[in-house]
């Protein structure tokens, strides 16, 4: 079921760079139900189910496994832990913050009062509780990486919040894809993507290798319906959205209009995303090699980057019913 | 091949040839194959013990940060623009070496005499700073020093204190010149050592290489910025200088590999070899290119960084401890003997 494998995935502890545990999750949800599944240099899972057709069409659809989190850089000898941010770390939604590292140690991450002006990102610190150096460095090291602590809750009857929502709702769409799809046309490309939060690495080299014929990213994307924020224009609860462009890629029609009819085959309702910032994997298979024609079909998600990244479990569902057109279509 | 001899070459940002020309000629009899690629890069190969190993890359940067010659005023004075980055303040009143037959010139400023009160709290940049060459008038500037010739810091490779050295570009001449002394050993497994151009304006020749090679494994060794003086408190150090080999978790272009990052400072611990972790996330290096490609997405390799904590990195004048320089090269070959 969509929502439990979004819960599993959700629990996973995995910022950019260290995706190994999530990777074993999905690993673990689509063992036995795909014809080939392996991992990169990068820890990109690449995982594929072959189309029926002759003349099938290889489609690499990426999400990404990585979010955002921090990493220590030095130890006190007060015991507290210098941190640089992984990826777009506010400080806005990173005080007073519970964080927890791989090996379980948990933690505050919370700000340094600054002579002149406000705190910044590099100001934030995390109390591990430990007294001194000594006792630090017997819970942590300096290059440990931490996120902030798994937390998934519902928000009225259809909603659900967490961190790492961005982009595990995506992994979840991918590996209930993967499982559900049955002799479909086309060959799917599964690509489970790393380090996508410090710029679309994984999904680049994934790309490169793969030499896709279409491209797909899953991903999540903004939200207007909230006091004050009109833009992007898109609501939650109301669809899945069909990426007309953002900052790094203009969608190939062809995609975009192939994801449109499935939306219609599959009688959902989907949104039409305009982003004037930020860009997804779909970006970098575009531009891999010499351009593979590349849509982004998304999630609206509101409060990204933060500690309740929260969705609508509806769009996921029409996002679902719509993949599962997509790959017999195009 | 000396490190002296190394560092005193110019070889800024897309002009390596002459660096390129005295590592292929150090490098060429210890090799197997030697081959230049379209990016300029200087790929040599060495065949190991045992063919059922997977090869291993490392990667240093030929090329150093300095100045290119990009006007002139009427007097004769060269404008310039930075190859790489270069702090304009550490540059006033230096040395420096003008194109390939190495002209000497200086980067001059306004006597303090002359100043006003005002002029002397402003920082000049590269608006208000030109080598003097001497040259009478534009035109014998422009003849001497044609538009696009590159300038380098005048420096004197000089050891003092006790095992440091004082010398221009150590940033990443002491990952070549280490780069040269592993090729000197022999080893179970294949290696490649890539000596790259261009890293200081963007990591470009490694892409190339990175392109070319498709290896399992890639080793950066590179010079990084120690900041271990003064009144500078312990967390935010980066690295010191005397205190072995950084290895690095994470920076602007890379995280490092996790199993690796585990493996060598484990491995240093156990052979006695200097090693310290780098704490600090900025700037970034080659491994960029050997694990993602960049923009290409070229990349295949498991990488980590290997770096000789440099101080005053970027100028005319940086130190490093030699015993830091051996420790990167000691490492690497436990590394590999390890395998």
């Amino acid at each position: 079921m969509l929502r439990d494998t979004l819960k599993t995935l959700l629990n996973a502890w995995g910022p950019s760079g260290n995706e190994h545990n999530v990777a074993e999750e999905i690993k673990a949800l689509l063992g036995g139900h795909v014809d080939a599944i392996r991992t990169d240099a990068m820890g990109n899972l690449i995982v594929e189910k072959y189309g029926q057709d002759d003349n099938a069409k290889r489609i690499m659809i990426s999400a990404h496994m990585d979010h955002i989190g921090m990493v220590v850089t030095a130890i006190e000898k007060e015991g507290f832990l210098r941190v640089a941010p992984v990826g777009g770390l506010s400080l806005k939604a990173s005080e007073y913050r519970h964080v927890v590292f791989e090996n379980g140690v948990e933690g505050v991450l919370l700000s340094q009062p600054v002579q002149n002006g406000e705190p910044k990102v590099k100001d934030l610190f995390i109390d591990i509780g430990a007294a001194d150096r000594e006792e630090a460095l017997s819970m942590v090291q300096v290059g440990d990486f931490a996120v902030y602590a798994p937390h998934v809750f519902p928000l009225g009857k259809h909603r659900i919040a967490a961190p790492a929502m961005y982009d595990r709702c995506a992994c979840a769409l991918l590996v209930e894809l993967l499982l559900y799809a049955e002799d479909q046309k086309n060959t799917i490309v599964g690509v489970f993507s790393t380090q996508e939060e410090l710029g679309l690495r994984g999904a680049r080299v994934a790309a490169f290798a793969e030499e896709p014929d279409i491209g797909l990213a899953l991903d999540v994307t903004g939200w207007g319906d909230t006091p004050e924020n009109k833009l992007p224009d898109l609501k939650l609860g109301a669809g899945p959205a069909v990426k007309i462009m953002d900052a790094y890629m203009v969608a190939s029609p062809m995609v975009r209009d192939a994801l449109f009819e499935a939306a219609d085959l599959a009688d959902v309702a989907v949104q039409r995303e305009v982003l004037p910032y930020g860009g997804t994997d779909g970006a970098a298979i575009q531009h891999s090699r010499g351009g593979v024609p590349t849509g982004t079909l998304s999630i609206p998600c509101r409060y990204v980057h933060s500690a309740c990244e929260t969705i609508d479990m509806r769009d996921m569902e029409g996002a679902l019913k719509i993949l599962l057109q997509f790959v017999n279509l195009i | 091949m000396d490190l002296k001899t190394l560092t005193e070459l110019n070889g800024i940002s897309g002009d390596e040839g002459r660096v390129r020309r005295a590592l292929m000629e150090a490098a060429r009899p210890h090799c197997d194959e030697v081959s230049i690629d379209r990016s300029g890069n200087l790929i040599c190969k060495k065949k190991g013990a045992d063919p059922s190993l997977p090869e291993v890359l490392f990667a240093a940067h030929m090329d150093e940060v300095g100045f290119i010659i990009a006007g002139y005023t009427d007097d004769g004075l060269l404008r310039i623009r930075s190859v790489g980055g270069i702090d304009p303040r550490v540059i006033v009143s230096k040395w420096v070496l003008v194109g390939p037959d190495r002209l000497p010139g200086v980067i001059g400023a306004m006597a303090i005499h002359l100043q006003t009160m005002a002029d002397r709290k402003k920082v000049l940049d590269y608006d208000g700073l030109y080598i003097d060459i001497g040259a009478k008038d534009k035109a014998e500037a422009e003849k001497l020093a044609p538009l696009g010739t590159y300038a380098a810091f005048d420096t004197a490779y000089t050891p003092f204190g006790e095992g440091m050295v004082i010398a221009k570009a150590l940033d990443d001449r002491v990952g070549c010149y280490n780069l040269l002394r592993l090729l000197q050993g022999n080893y179970p497994c294949d290696i490649t050592c890539c000596f790259v151009t261009q890293e200081e304006v963007g990591l470009r020749g490694s892409i190339g290489a990175a392109y070319g090679s498709q290896v399992e494994v890639a080793l950066v060794f590179e010079g990084t910025a120690a900041n271990d003086l003064g009144d500078v408190p312990e967390s935010q150090r980066v690295c010191q200088v005397g205190y072995g080999v950084a290895v690095s978790f994470m920076d602007g272009a890379s995280v490092g590999n996790r199993e690796l990052f585990k493996l060598l400072p484990a491995l240093a611990e156990s052979a006695g070899i200097p090693c310290q972790i780098k704490q600090g996330v900025t700037g970034g290096n080659d491994a960029g290119s050997f694990q993602y490609g960049g923009d290409t997405g070229a990349g295949t390799a498991r990488t980590m960084v290997l770096s000789v904590p440099c101080r005053y990195i970027h100028s005319g004048a940086s130190v490093a401890a030699l015993s830091d320089i051996d420790a990167q090269l000691h490492l690497a070959q436990e590394y590999l003997n390890n395998l």
